[in-house]
């Protein structure tokens, strides 16, 4: 009897144990979405009611016009000749909602697709043309890496050397950023998936492929304000910008798929494809609305890069499901607390108050 | 006679694959909020197979109405049989209940949950306070189904392991010859409500 009770106990504990095994209790050393966003909220502090990163950023709104040509690559209903309704976000990467502009700061675009029968595509690109950090881990590390010291306000140098000894794709993809030709803002800039994934044609046909809004707006290679020379800049002075420059009329992007070949890499985002990869422009967006996050449609959008239409899939990109985990924790903490002012209003968002 | 009639064989049936099915979804939910790296993975069995114990769920439910259950063995104590009915009627309203509240809090979010090509309606308002509450009510209601699942598992071990009564062939996806040994009798007068 005595053995058997232990024996019952055994079976039950074991499996208890596996459950919690899964869970994470028995491993506080896994990264895991919530310790992720965690890392986010000690380097930037608390500010309830904001995303984690690209903290800082305003609603967008206006429309997608394909042309047709995307439809021989995939089955997704956005590549079917014809307009359909986008809201997003424009935004500066980091946790802090109100930090000062910068042009040394990577720019954001997120997009949400609204398509027909309820389907939607959603897509966050940056400004950058390869990703700094090739799995979620060194993301983590990177960031601890670089964080400003408190006191010097910078990061510390021995900290960014000893990381990006250990990472030299990290190194190598920093040289890549700061190679490409400069912008003067959100408005004359290219913004990159970064992340590979996956289209799938109406035959199961599949190609690997990453995409660029690329500006109809041309690139303006102004001097931009540097932190410490010349008189201070505006703390909101891209957005201001970009906001000026959207009562004169709307701004356009050309959607430009950039399709992979065997042996292209998909599963790292540091890693550029080869320059003479064939590029498929697929329509136009257009935004000619702008809104502050008070009262624009944005707000309360996850930017999640793994909400795609079908037609459309994920790579084996560590990335794109880090994102997608760390994005729904940041999403969930925010939903819980109090919206508090973006830095950055407009006409339209300052006349409505907050919900 | 050990154990007594089996359950009726859709209720075995049904039983083993809602079984194989909550135990895959309690470990995927769990491994899913808790993985950066196989999070893509779990939420794309996570949602269709929600979706599929909702299904189930109600199949079973009007099963449960059509298909008496044996009477109660007679090593079960008064006690103990309405402890058992009130985890069985626990354990049905949760299988009903955590798929519709994920599904509802995934509306309030406006994620849209995509089977294929079918996107699913949204079944409640937009809102994040609303999505607050059905995020915290999922993990709440699948640690409680959890909980009870385990004291199920235990009942039944403690039963056939230790009392050795036969409680387990009762519910066995095969047809099983209840073996004498030393269980007792059934108590036929007392049927499960």
């Amino acid at each position: 009897m005595g053995a058997r009770l232990a024996l019952v106990a055994a079976i039950v504990l074991s499996v208890g144990a596996g459950f919690l095994y899964v869970a994470g209790w028995l491993s506080p050393q896994r990264l895991t979405p919530a310790r992720l966003i965690d890392t986010f909220e000690r380097i930037n502090g608390p500010h309830p009611g904001f995303r984690r990163n690209h903290a800082k950023g305003v609603s967008i709104s206006g429309y997608f016009e394909a042309n047709g040509a995307g439809v021989r690559l995939s089955k997704a209903s956005v590549f079917r000749a014809g307009r359909v309704p986008v809201v997003g976000r424009f935004a500066l990467a980091g946790g802090m909602p109100y930090a000062a502009d910068s042009a040394a700061t990577v720019r954001s675009m997120a997009l949400r697709f609204s398509l027909p029968n309820g389907e939607e595509w959603r897509t966050g690109m940056n400004n950058i043309p390869v990703f700094v950090v090739r799995t979620p881990e060194a993301f983590n590390e990177q960031l601890k890496a670089m964080a400003p010291d408190p006191a010097s306000k910078k990061p510390n140098p021995e900290s960014v050397k000893a990381f990006l000894a250990t990472h030299p794709e990290t190194a190598r993809a920093i040289g890549l950023i700061k190679a490409q030709a400069a912008s003067s803002g959100f408005e004359d800039s290219t913004f990159n998936s970064l992340n590979a994934f996956l289209l799938s044609d109406a035959a199961g046909r599949v190609t690997p492929v990453r995409w660029s809004m690329v500006p109809e707006q041309r690139p303006v290679p102004v001097a931009l304000p540097v932190a410490g020379s010349g008189p201070a800049p505006v703390a909101n002075f891209l957005f201001d910008a970009l906001i000026a420059r959207l009562e004169r009329g709307p701004l356009r992007w050309q959607l430009v798929l950039v399709l992979g070949q065997p042996g292209d890499p998909t599963s790292d985002a540091t890693l550029p494809w080869p320059e003479n990869r064939e590029r498929v422009e697929v329509g136009t967006l257009t935004i000619d609305h702008i809104e502050g996050e008070a009262t624009g449609a944005a707000r309360t959008i996850n930017f999640d890069p793994l909400v795609l239409p079908n037609g459309i899939a994920g790579s084996d990109d560590p990335l794109l499901s880090a994102r997608s985990a760390a994005y729904s924790q940041s999403f969930t903490r925010r939903s819980s607390e109090p919206v508090a002012r973006s830095a950055v209003t407009t006409h339209a968002g300052e006349k409505v108050s907050e919900p | 006679m050990n154990g007594g009639s089996q359950f009726a064989w859709s209720s075995r049936v049904l039983h083993w694959l809602m079984a194989v099915a909550l135990l895959s979804m309690l470990l995927i939910g769990m491994g899913m909020v808790t993985s950066l790296g196989q999070y893509q993975l779990l939420v794309a069995i996570h949602r269709p197979l929600g979706m599929l114990i909702l299904v189930l769920a109600v199949i079973r439910l009007v099963n449960r109405q059509l298909k008496r259950p044996p009477p109660f063995l007679a090593t079960m104590s008064a006690r103990e049989r309405v402890l058992a009915t009130a985890s069985e009627r626990l354990m049905y309203a949760l299988m009903l209940l955590l798929p519709l509240v994920g599904w509802a809090m995934l509306s309030a979010a406006r994620l849209p949950v995509r089977l294929g090509p079918l996107v699913l309606p949204p079944i409640a308002p937009h809102s994040q306070a609303l999505y607050t509450v059905l995020r915290r009510s999922h993990t709440v209601l699948a640690y409680l189904l959890f909980f009870t699942f385990m004291a199920h598992l235990s009942a039944v071990l403690f039963h056939s392991l230790v009392l050795r009564d036969g409680l387990l062939r009762r519910m066995l996806p095969w047809t099983a010859r209840a073996r004498g040994l030393s269980g007792k009798e059934p108590d036929a007068s007392d049927r499960a409500p």
